[in-house]
């Protein structure tokens, strides 16, 4: 395990994505292929089924070290990582490196635990613990525990294999699409040189918007501009090629195993044909919200029912690829003009064009922002009808023009410790708001503060605890902050009432009491 | 909270009723005994101070000279008031005491901060048998426990040779006063020079002064880094990250030498690029042994985890206490 340790090691001291990116190719470069399988299957976010609860993991590491499981238990809120917690709470030996390899520990140690009962378990892990220094006892954790982050992802594993393969990263990361078992044949067919089927699997990058930061007005002539709404779903090109269907996101996973129904519709697109639009739940007339797309992209295999109670749609924006031949230097105006006879031609009506809106001045296209919370959408999209597609968020030529976020003046009601680089400090917060007369729970917060703030927020709970539930600590309700956030829907799963979304730290109202916050019942009048 | 007329823990801070005296206070008193130099236990503006003789020249460069100090050899007891005050070794900088503090018979001893392991710079460490013990607990969690520091010293230096052959400048966070002086002797042995930031050079000195034997230095004046960096150790406190000072010593790679660096998260929040996991504190194991040493009857925690080690010598069944609410963690060494 000793080439793993080092390379986790590696990865753990720098952030520098070069650094890492270089640590990982020296590791795949030098390692035996069945331990390189493993460390990508684990370096992807992948991990067995779980072998032993974290709960006996505590109380063992309690009973040998001879402390109370409490003085456990606040040990791991200040460092913020069970595996490492329980590993440094491990009695030290001064251990030379451990000679087996990765395979060897994960298939002869780690695995055969799911077979043994509670007492053999136990045994071997403390042999397994006592035989391994501090920094592979914390990595053999991880690989039981789970959340194997170490700010490495699929993404950066597969740029650093396609650079040992030379191949382009997008093929590799179709390699690694799906379930990879972490063994040797497989990683080895990694490095196979491209295929056609890798060619037509492979999606484009994604041109992205930036968030507009001028008044429209210095974009220059509306007319120059291509006006649309800006959907509130999930960004996805949709890929017909060779009778093949593929669905990548945004963040480059393909999706399209979770909706059947866009296949069996798209095989009514000529062959050679990319589309660029977002996913929406749709329930005929207008987006569902985005809570209940959610809950449709994390159904790897969505049933009947839910298929019925969350239907989608796919709103296209672009045109990409046409009869096998890439468009994106055409500018948008043509692309469109292509775009138009393939959607007509479409069946069905999971499929819907990105309307353009019409406007004569850019104080029209103002007056149709102002109702984009009635149409559920997120404000608008302006993109030069001349623009070619480009890639990431780059240029000047999209820009995204949101409407203005919600925004309340809540007080913090609870807080509990953040984990990783938030170690050991308060920084996770519920914010509560009045509701005849009392102050209720309606929104956590993570984001928005400084680090100084977070210090200062920080020792705020610290003094002004008045009671502790486990890690969680009810504070006076004293501090006002200014939340913004972007949807807002009536709930009934929510104690106040309310759900909202991406909410985040404004600033701090030093200058508000909490007698000043606001009311649930007025923010509701707020819901269209 | 109180234990006879030895000590008490008042609004302001720890008092002995029988010495009329304030213990480490942050506000002006009319007598202050002063535990060691560093800023939170000296206070200003007293009206006389008592400390170990070898903290004196270190708390005189800090206090000025309108405070009357008086510097008392370790192990030498004298009588202020109705009580007997000494001094002896804490192991935490040089000159760091733990006071004692006796009324017929009944021994309190304040502990300051303190360490166990030597450092080859501060006095060691001496047990002080006592009734009421109050002991820092900033690193009072079990997942303290410090590596030799020989091995980080080795990684130190390690560190510093990788720099150099990357051409790279070395900066090591260290507190001005006691860090920056302790990681000195664990700098020998590689070749290049060590410079110290204006804030810790003039303690370098005090510490010679007082036969500490540490490698040569020179003081990192704006002229001094216009002559280049490349490959010497820099030594500064830890406020100079993020600074137009730092940048003047690019290229250049950060590492920090604290305790805290033995948590992962913290290590990464704080955006250092390395770090040394050297304490000038007790850890977990220190602290058990250090109160079982003293055969204390009762316990007074202070700073950092002192909540979760008063409960865990409760438990034991000791009548331990937390001395202040404020529980401030994350303090820098």
């Amino acid at each position: 395990m000793n080439g793993f340790v080092t390379l986790c090691m590696k990865l753990d001291a720098t952030r520098s994505t070069h650094l890492k990116l270089d640590a990982l190719k020296d590791y795949f470069r030098s390692a035996e292929d069945g331990d390189a399988a493993w460390a990508l299957y684990y370096l992807m976010g992948n991990k067995p089924r779980r072998l032993v609860s974290t709960t006996l993991l505590r109380e063992w590491v309690a009973d040998a070290q001879e402390l109370p499981l409490w003085l456990v238990e606040e040990t791991y809120e200040h460092v913020g990582d069970l595996a490492e917690c329980l590993a440094a709470l491990w009695p030290q030996g001064d251990t030379a490196m451990d000679p087996m390899s990765l395979k060897q520990v994960v298939e002869t140690e780690l695995l055969p635990l799911a077979k043994c009962n509670e007492q053999e378990k136990r045994e071997r892990l403390s042999s397994i613990w006592s035989r391994f220094n501090r920094e592979e006892r914390f990595l053999f954790n991880k690989l039981i525990t789970g959340g194997f982050r170490m700010g490495v992802g699929r993404s950066l594993s597969a740029r650093a294999l396609a650079e040992l393969a030379e191949l382009e990263a997008p093929v590799m990361e179709q390699r690694l699409m799906g379930a990879f078992s972490p063994d040797a044949a497989s990683y080895r067919r990694l490095f196979a040189e491209e295929t056609e089927q890798d060619s037509l699997a492979r999606p484009y990058p994604f041109f992205l918007a930036k968030a507009l930061d001028k008044e429209p007005q210095e974009l220059g002539p509306v007319e120059e501009w291509q006006a649309e709404w800006k959907w509130d779903g999930i960004r996805a090109q949709l890929l017909w090629r060779g009778g093949q269907f593929h669905l990548w996101s945004r963040g480059e996973e393909q999706i399209g195993e979770r909706f059947p129904e866009l296949e069996t519709y798209s095989m009514g697109l000529p062959d050679g044909t990319v589309l660029d639009g977002e996913l929406l739940a749709w329930d005929g007339e207008a987006p569902m919200s985005f809570q209940e797309l959610s809950r449709r992209v994390n159904r790897q295999k969505p049933g009947k029912k839910i298929l019925r109670d969350i239907p989608v749609l796919f709103m296209v924006y672009d045109l990409l690829e046409a009869g096998g031949e890439d468009l994106r230097a055409l500018p948008l105006r043509e692309r469109r003009q292509r775009l138009l006879p393939i959607l007509g031609r479409l069946g069905g009506d999971r499929f819907r064009i990105s309307e353009t809106l019409q406007a004569q001045s850019w104080e029209q296209l103002a007056e149709l922002r102002s109702h984009s919370r009635e149409q559920r959408v997120e404000g608008l999209m302006l993109k030069r009808l001349d623009s070619p597609y480009g890639s990431g968020r780059r240029g000047d030529s999209w820009w995204k023009w949101k409407v203005d976020p919600f925004r309340v003046d809540a007080v913090l009601l609870y807080a509990q410790a953040g984990h990783g680089r938030r170690a050991g400090l308060y920084t996770d917060y519920t914010f509560g708001l009045w509701k005849e007369g009392e102050l209720l729970p309606f929104a956590k917060a993570y984001s928005g503060l400084s680090d100084e703030e977070l210090k200062e927020v920080d020792r705020f709970i610290r003094k002004h605890t008045v009671e502790r539930f486990g890690p969680v600590r009810q504070v006076e309700p004293h501090l006002v902050v200014e939340l913004a956030f972007e949807g807002l829907q009536a709930s009934k799963r929510h104690k106040s009432g309310v759900a909202v979304r991406f909410p985040r730290i404004i600033r701090i109202r030093h200058d508000k009491s909490p007698a000043e916050a606001d009311h649930i019942e007025e923010l509701l009048n707020r819901v269209t | 909270m109180q234990f006879g007329q030895l000590l008490e823990a008042r609004a302001g801070g720890l008092y002995s009723p029988a010495a009329d005296a304030w213990i480490d206070s942050r506000r002006p008193v009319e007598r202050a005994l002063i535990t060691h130099a560093h800023g939170d236990h000296l206070g200003y503006s007293h009206k006389q101070a008592w400390c170990s003789a070898s903290c004196a020249p270190l708390a005189a460069k800090r206090l000025g000279a309108k405070v009357q100090l008086h510097g008392i050899p370790y192990g030498e007891a004298f009588r202020m008031g109705e009580a007997w005050i000494s001094f002896h070794p804490a192991g935490h900088i040089l000159g760091s005491a733990q006071i004692r503090i006796e009324v017929d018979g009944q021994v309190a001893v304040v502990s300051g901060d303190y360490k166990r392991g030597r450092d080859g710079v501060s006095q060691p460490f001496e047990v002080v048998p006592c009734d009421v013990f109050v002991s820092e607990t900033t690193f009072g969690l079990p997942c303290y426990v410090w590596p030799d520091p020989r091995k980080e010293g080795e990684r130190l230096r390690a560190w510093w040779r990788s720099n150099q052959e990357q051409g790279a400048c070395s900066v090591l966070l260290a507190y001005a006063l006691g860090k920056a002086q302790r990681v000195l002797p664990l700098l020998e042995g590689v070749e290049g020079p060590i410079l110290m930031h204006a804030s810790a050079d003039p303690f370098v000195q005090l510490y010679r002064d007082q036969g500490v034997q540490l490698p040569p230095t020179e003081r990192a004046t704006a002229e001094r880094i216009k002559q280049g960096v490349a490959g010497a150790m820099v030594i500064a406190p830890p406020s100079v990250q993020n600074t137009p000072w730092l940048r003047k010593l690019r290229p250049c790679r950060l590492a920090m030498a604290s305790g805290w660096m033995q948590v992962r998260g913290v290590r990464r929040r704080m955006g250092y690029d390395d770090g040394f996991i050297l304490s000038d504190h007790v850890d977990w194991p220190e602290l058990l042994q250090t109160v079982k040493d003293s055969g204390c009857s009762e316990l007074w925690c202070t700073h950092g985890f002192a909540g979760p080690v008063a409960r865990y010598f409760r438990e034991q069944g000791l009548k331990a206490q937390v001395l202040a609410a404020d529980e401030t963690r994350l303090e820098m060494e």
